[in-house]
């Protein structure tokens, strides 16, 4: 019944003009595309295990479209990696203003096979980066609140999401997690400390370590460790921005993206790029990989685009199946009891030699703020994929002032009386213009998925598009994940004009 | 700032007398030096220095309890009461507020010369504006009320008002009422001079103080945690304004304060070429919406529109109060309003949109009182955006109430007990305070449904009565049915429907009521409030014989109608008791006494383990079998004769209908006509009624809803509690001498009152007035509240109202006193006295002869009752 109506749709779609293009070469004949392809249908031609492709056959799509959503262990069985690391793709945001030292941070972290890892380095990262951007006397006086079980002063605040969820199973673990690493820091006695880039470094990879250590690590209960397992066996990319006053530092690890926006004195908006995507299409990328492995292996380290033929970036967290030597895999899946229950693809790669092939270590870049800048916008694969920077910076500008024109300053320094005032409400009243997404990052969203080939959001296609089924939604689009970040430009200048 | 200017301060002179001690803050800006340390202990500790706290502690003073602390977590009137529009109305429509508006009125008009401080009282009067016909109704309604009250007041044309107002376009109105002494106050100000002459009386204030939680023990409050430490005390007021909600939840034990604040915008501008006159009375114009009244010269203009704001539902910390944005595209209905009504203020320059947030409760009306859960626990809260109106006499009878136990008008209406757990949802409240807010200028009708936070309690058969084209009203978060809308019959849209006149129902349960004296008809009253108090030994009988008035020591199987009185013999409570064994009975109260008469019977039953009392309102469902032919229905569903003989009125039997067993039985109904209530348990219910139903059909059985109940239990002159009965009536007053056994061996609580009043005879009496000269189909409907009028003195009002479909006639049921002509000191009043007059009913200006009686028709009564069963049956409840 269901595929019935789904395939249906798709040639009913294909009918209507608005088809969802890029998307529909993937069951037709895939031609190589310059972008990325994230979602690659079961019988789609870049398969390892072509024998479950047939793309001539209606009847089989129907059923790979029902494994999909039903029948979840033929599924898995007939699934290669890459396709395991595309589905199940979960964002995850965090933002939080820094309570022990200057500053605020905004994290982006694009999960794949799972959401469990985005989920944890969501709810860990900035308290590892908060740490080990504290004072030595701080993380004592930390250690000793511990020790006499006392109070923690409170690291972060965080500026929490309705939407977002939190594992309360797992707190007193990575809380433990959290205090080896300070205890760590304190013993390795370097004053005055870590610089912001250093710290980010350091943050990223304890962390990725520590993913990896909890799982091998004794665990007696069963919740606990099966979170352990589902985090280090899923992936995720990561993107965080720590500002302090003029100063911004963005870590990336992964295809996710920060851009600056920034309104040149001619009125016109230019962008700066603060990442680059750590994938198969950046040369630095390729060339690393190439110097961290052997020469026979420079055929098989990227294949499809792919890191070993699997992961779209080169860098994430989690995904142990591309850093974990095989024996250790295989001695941690035995000793857990149901894996397949807990959603975890074990897979050994091809040409899998000398891990690891994998790292959580960021790049970091560092921008000073200048008044002309004017927003950062972090976000997920999912809308650079779709909206190129330029546009995006277009979009956000373009609501900067609309949201001006929306809300003029009726400022008591002209003075205004009722009935021009009255006039104003009126006229704006009549245009209606109260649609406008009062979100910008919403407003961003509904045109990554909604827009059409004249860039313009086109209303069928957008309603289409939300009202995919969940498990064809993921086959059509990303996960996309935002966080856009207004600067006080007013702010800015005074600092610059104080410090000169 | 605006707030500055609103509140021009010139007080500092008056040197108060905290101030000057306490040191809070210092004047001249200098470092602030340390507070002085709150007291360890006090008598009363009050939370909120805005205008209700400070006169919460200002009446308190004048009553003689000096030990009193007040506590403010900012500074003194800094909350919504700086911000509030400073305008002091009496016109109020109902006869509590209408009291307390008038008594704050008063007071704050010798307020400047008690204490000193400038509270800037202007008497300028106000002028409300009627666009409508209906609208000039409910002002007439109004001024009736004004002017039996001694609040001079005249319904004008509108060629006065343009005379009383220089800028009022007045094409578009049909006439206004003028309330010449309404003020406006500098509202910071006001408060500011109840905190000063308090404290001049001995009450201890400290600002920045924050209440973090009032502790409790064994149900009684013994102490307030503040940022500043803790002071033990007896009696906690909570007039924390729109925060009272969450201080009320913060403790350990909550107490249940429903309100919910709302963004209200007034717009401030400079003044005009030619400044309005200081003493330019104040316009409400409720069909546009808004008020307007003078502000230094401008105008200061706000209203309360269709969509509001609610803020704060997730608490408190989310916004500063002074944080709020002004929204001028949400303002433009009002600003639109304003010019339509004074065009030639399109010129006048702007000053501010304020914005501040106001406190709203679910029935419009502020909340006062003490926690039915923790004793010595009082509130007064949720404004409504009248704060300034009713502060000053909220705040003398929440002081009455504490010094006295009981304050001295009538305050059931304002009740905190009025409201259950369930009027605390923050969901409901935000949805209910929506509604609220625009009713405040909507068009007060008789027989208002509120639409929203509906549907939550319900009887099992909801559906199926819903499916039979129930139409629905609300009492206490239950649902209860109107009246049966016949299938194939249209009645008018909710908001076409509202009407001082005929309404459209009229046929509709003329039929009901029909049915219910020629056949039978089943009322589902599922809502009324049921407790079952049980005992190990005698405690339940010997404690019941205390706390009612009639005598509960009679035979198992019997069912006593009896007052729950207090201690002047007035009526806490209203209602019917089984006797269900040798020692546990079964008690059916009013809807709305669920809160109330749990917290009484708790807090005056012996702490006995022993004796048991349980709320058993949501296991049973209830249904009224009424109407000659009930009898028969009932005995071909049990097989059990249930003909007097056999089954006589005022018993309770457990029998089974249908198959169902266990059914409690009573032949009482709240009508007076024949018939039986059945107690069901709720898993029964649908059998039942499906059972009565079919089973009924030979006998015309049909539903019948509360709207036909009420013209039957009027029209046979039974008073309901809360409408007719309160706490300052007796059963004397309303010649309910026979549900009272002086006698009865053993005393019980407000026995002395009755006693003097029987020697000493009573000075009201409940009577039945027939309106004569009333034409249903074209006169305004009666309501409640008119003013009685007799040989052409007013005497008293009526409280409640209805048509009877037998005597085909107006009812009117309501108290009349005996004033004296000379010095209007209240006189004894005998039936010579109510029999010997000429009456008349004011309905909304106009007098309509009526007849007085203080019996009801006897003919109306099935024939087969003798007349000492009819006297006894002489009860009801709604």
């Amino acid at each position: 019944m269901m595929s019935r109506t789904v395939s249906s749709w798709i040639l009913g779609s294909a009918r209507n003009s608005f088809v969802l293009q890029r998307r529909g070469r993937l069951y037709s004949i895939c031609v190589p595309n310059r972008h990325k392809i994230k979602w690659k249908l079961v019988f789609s031609k870049t398969l390892l295990y072509p024998g479950t492709c047939s793309l001539d056959n209606t009847f089989s799509l129907r059923k790979a479209f029902r494994h999909t959503s039903t029948e979840e262990e033929e599924f898995s069985f007939q699934l290669s990696p890459s396709q395991i690391n595309d589905i199940l793709r979960a964002d995850r945001r965090s933002a939080a203003t820094c309570l022990q030292t200057r500053g605020m941070m905004f994290g982006v972290f694009d999960g794949h096979a799972g959401s469990a890892c985005a989920q944890a380095v969501s709810e860990r990262l900035l308290h590892y980066i908060a740490v080990s951007l504290m004072s030595r006397q701080t993380l004592e006086e930390m250690e000793l609140a511990v020790e006499c079980m006392k109070p923690v002063i409170p690291i972060l605040q965080l500026h929490k999401h309705p939407n977002d969820v939190e594992h309360r199973e797992m707190t007193s673990q990575y809380f433990e997690s959290l205090r080896v690493y300070w205890q760590h820091l304190l013993d390795l006695d370097i004053e005055p400390g870590f610089s912001l880039e250093e710290a980010m470094i350091s943050a990223f990879k304890r962390l990725d370590s520590d993913i990896s250590l909890e799982v091998q690590a004794p665990q007696e209960n069963a919740l606990v460790r099966n979170t352990a397992l589902q985090v280090a066996f899923s992936g995720a990319t990561a993107c965080v921005a720590h500002i302090d006053g003029i100063h911004l530092h963005v870590a990336n690890a992964g295809d996710c993206r920060a851009i600056l926006g920034v309104h040149e004195e001619d009125g016109s908006w230019s962008t700066i790029p603060l990442t680059r995507d750590h994938n198969a299409y950046d040369e630095s990328e390729i060339r690393r990989l190439k110097r961290e492995h052997p020469r026979s292996e420079e055929k098989t380290l990227f294949v499809n685009d792919r890191l070993l033929g699997i992961l779209m970036p080169s860098r994430a967290f989690g995904d142990v199946q591309l850093k974990w030597s095989k024996e250790l895999q295989h001695s941690v899946l035995e000793n857990s009891c149901d894996v397949g229950a807990l959603n975890i693809y074990q897979y050994v790669p091809p040409n899998y030699h000398t891990p690891p092939y994998l790292t959580a270590e960021p790049e970091v870049t560092y921008h000073r703020l200048r008044g002309k800048d004017k927003f950062l916008i972090i976000a997920s694969d999912g809308l650079w994929e779709m909206l190129s920077n330029e546009k995006v910076v277009k979009l956000v500008a373009g609501h900067l002032t609309e949201l001006n024109v929306q809300k003029p300053q009726l400022a008591f320094e002209k003075p205004v009386n009722l009935g021009y005032l009255h006039n104003l409400l009126l006229q704006r009243k009549n245009r209606g213009i109260t649609s406008l997404d009062q979100n910008v990052a919403t407003h961003l969203i509904r045109h990554a998925i909604g827009n059409n080939e004249y860039g313009e959001v086109d209303q069928e296609k957008l309603a289409a598009m939300l009202t995919l089924p969940e498990d064809l939604a993921r086959m059509y689009r990303d996960d996309i994940t935002v966080t856009v970040v207004y600067f006080n430009s007013e702010a800015i200048e005074n600092y610059y004009r104080n410090n000169e | 700032m605006f707030l500055r200017l609103l509140a021009d301060v010139r007080w500092r002179g008056a040197d108060p007398k905290w101030r000057s001690a306490a040191r809070c803050r210092s004047a001249s800006g200098t470092a602030e030096t340390q507070p002085v340390p709150l007291p360890a202990e006090a008598r009363v500790v009050i939370c909120g220095g805005g205008i209700t706290g400070t006169s919460v502690a200002y009446h308190l003073a004048k009553l003689g309890w000096k030990d009193v602390v007040l506590l403010e977590q900012g500074r003194l009137a800094a909350g919504t009461t700086r911000f509030c529009a400073g305008i002091v109305s009496t016109a109020r429509p109902v006869s509590i507020e209408l009291k307390m508006a008038d008594y704050s009125n008063k007071l704050y008009q010798q307020l400047e010369q008690e204490t000193g401080v400038q509270t800037g009282y202007v008497k300028t009067g106000s002028v409300s504006l009627a666009q409508t016909q209906d609208r000039l109704i409910s002002l007439k309604r109004i001024a009736s009320s004004l002017n039996v009250s001694g609040i001079p007041c005249e319904i004008i044309s509108p060629k006065q008002v343009a005379q009383l107002h220089p800028l009022i376009n007045i094409h578009d109105l049909v006439g206004a009422m003028y309330v010449p002494e309404d003020a406006l106050v500098l509202s910071a100000n006001v408060s500011l001079a109840l905190a000063t002459a308090a404290s001049r009386n001995g009450v201890q204030i400290h600002e920045r103080t924050s209440v973090s939680h009032v502790s409790v023990q064994k149900g009684r409050v013994t102490g307030v945690e503040t940022d500043r430490g803790h002071i033990k005390c007896q009696y906690f007021v909570n007039c924390a304004g729109q925060w009272a909600y969450e201080l009320g939840h913060s403790g350990e034990e909550p107490v249940n304060i429903p309100l919910h604040a709302c963004e209200h915008f007034y717009l401030l501008t400079h003044p005009l070429k030619d400044p309005l006159a200081n003493n330019v009375p104040t316009v409400v114009d409720p069909d546009g919406r808004i008020y307007i009244r003078n502000w230094q010269g401008g105008i200061l203009s706000g209203g309360f529109e269709k969509n509001p704001k609610p803020l704060f539902t997730e608490g408190r910390n989310q916004l500063e109060i002074h944080n709020l944005q002004e929204d001028w595209d949400h303002f433009e209905p009002l600003l639109s309003s304003l010019l339509r009504r004074m065009p030639n203020l399109e010129a006048l320059q702007i000053m501010q949109l304020v914005n501040c947030p106001e406190s709203f409760t679910p029935d419009m009306r502020c909340i006062m009182g003490e926690s039915p859960t923790v004793r010595g626990y009082f509130v007064l809260a949720g404004m409504n955006s009248a704060g300034i109106s009713y502060g000053g006499g909220a705040g003398k009878y929440l002081a009455e109430w504490m010094v006295n136990g009981y304050p001295s008008e009538n305050v059931w209406p304002l009740d905190l007990k009025r409201f259950g757990t369930l009027q605390s949802s923050r969901t409901f409240l935000r949805h209910r305070v929506m509604e609220v807010m625009p009713l405040i200028c909507d068009l007060k009708v008789p027989r208002w449904d509120f639409q929203t936070g509906r549907q939550l309690r319900t009887s099992p058969l909801y559906d199926r009565l819903d499916a039979q084209g129930a139409r629905w009203m609300e009492k206490h978060g239950f649902e209860r049915v109107k009246y049966f809308v016949p299938p194939g019959k249209d009645l008018l849209d909710l908001d076409q429907s509202k009407t001082f006149y005929k309404p459209d129902w009229f046929d509709i349960v003329g039929s009901e009521v029909k049915c219910c004296k020629e056949a039978v008809c089943v009322i589902d009253m599922s809502s009324f409030t049921k407790f079952e108090i049980s005992s190990t030994g005698d405690q339940a009988l010997q404690s019941l014989q205390y706390l009612f008035s009639n005598d509960l020591d009679v035979p198992v199987g019997h069912v006593v109608h009896t007052g729950m009185l207090n201690e002047n013999g007035g009526y806490e409570n209203d209602c019917s008791i089984a006797r269900l064994s040798k020692r546990s009975f079964f008690m059916i109260s009013p809807t709305d006494q669920q809160v109330h008469c749990w917290a009484w019977l708790k807090n005056h039953l012996p702490e006995d383990s022993n004796l048991t009392i349980e709320d058993v309102t949501w296991k049973y469902t209830a249904l009224n079998l009424i109407g000659p032919r009930a009898v028969d229905v009932l005995s071909e569903l049990s097989y059990a004769p249930m003909t007097p003989e056999h089954f006589p009125s005022f018993f309770c039997k457990e029998m089974s209908v249908g198959y169902a067993n266990g059914i409690r039985v009573m032949s009482i109904t709240h009508t007076g006509e024949p018939g039986f209530m059945l107690y069901i348990p709720i898993e029964y219910a649908l059998h039942v009624y499906n059972e009565v139903m079919n089973m009924g059909q030979k006998y015309g059985i049909r539903n019948a809803g509360y709207y036909a109940l009420r013209s039957l239990r009027i029209e046979k002159f039974f008073a309901f509690w809360g409408q007719d009965l309160d706490a300052f009536t007796t059963p004397m007053e309303c010649g309910r001498e026979f549900q009272v056994k002086l006698e009865k061996g053993m005393e019980f609580v407000g026995q002395e009152a009755l006693l003097e009043q029987k020697q000493n005879g009573v000075y009201k009496r409940f009577t039945m007035f027939i309106l004569e000269d009333h034409d249903t189909d074209m006169d305004l409907w009666p309501w409640w509240g008119e003013p009685i009028f007799r040989n052409g003195r007013y005497v008293g009002k009526t409280t409640s109202s209805a048509y009877s479909y037998t005597l085909e006639r107006h009812v009117c049921l309501g108290f009349v006193q005996h004033f004296d002509e000379k010095t209007g000191e209240e006189l004894v009043v005998t039936t010579d006295f109510i029999n010997q007059g000429e009456y008349e009913i004011d309905i909304a200006g106009q007098r309509f002869q009526a007849k007085a009686k203080l019996y009801p028709f006897s003919s109306l009564f099935a024939q087969r009752r003798r007349k000492d069963e009819v006297e006894l049956s002489g009860y009801q409840r709604e």
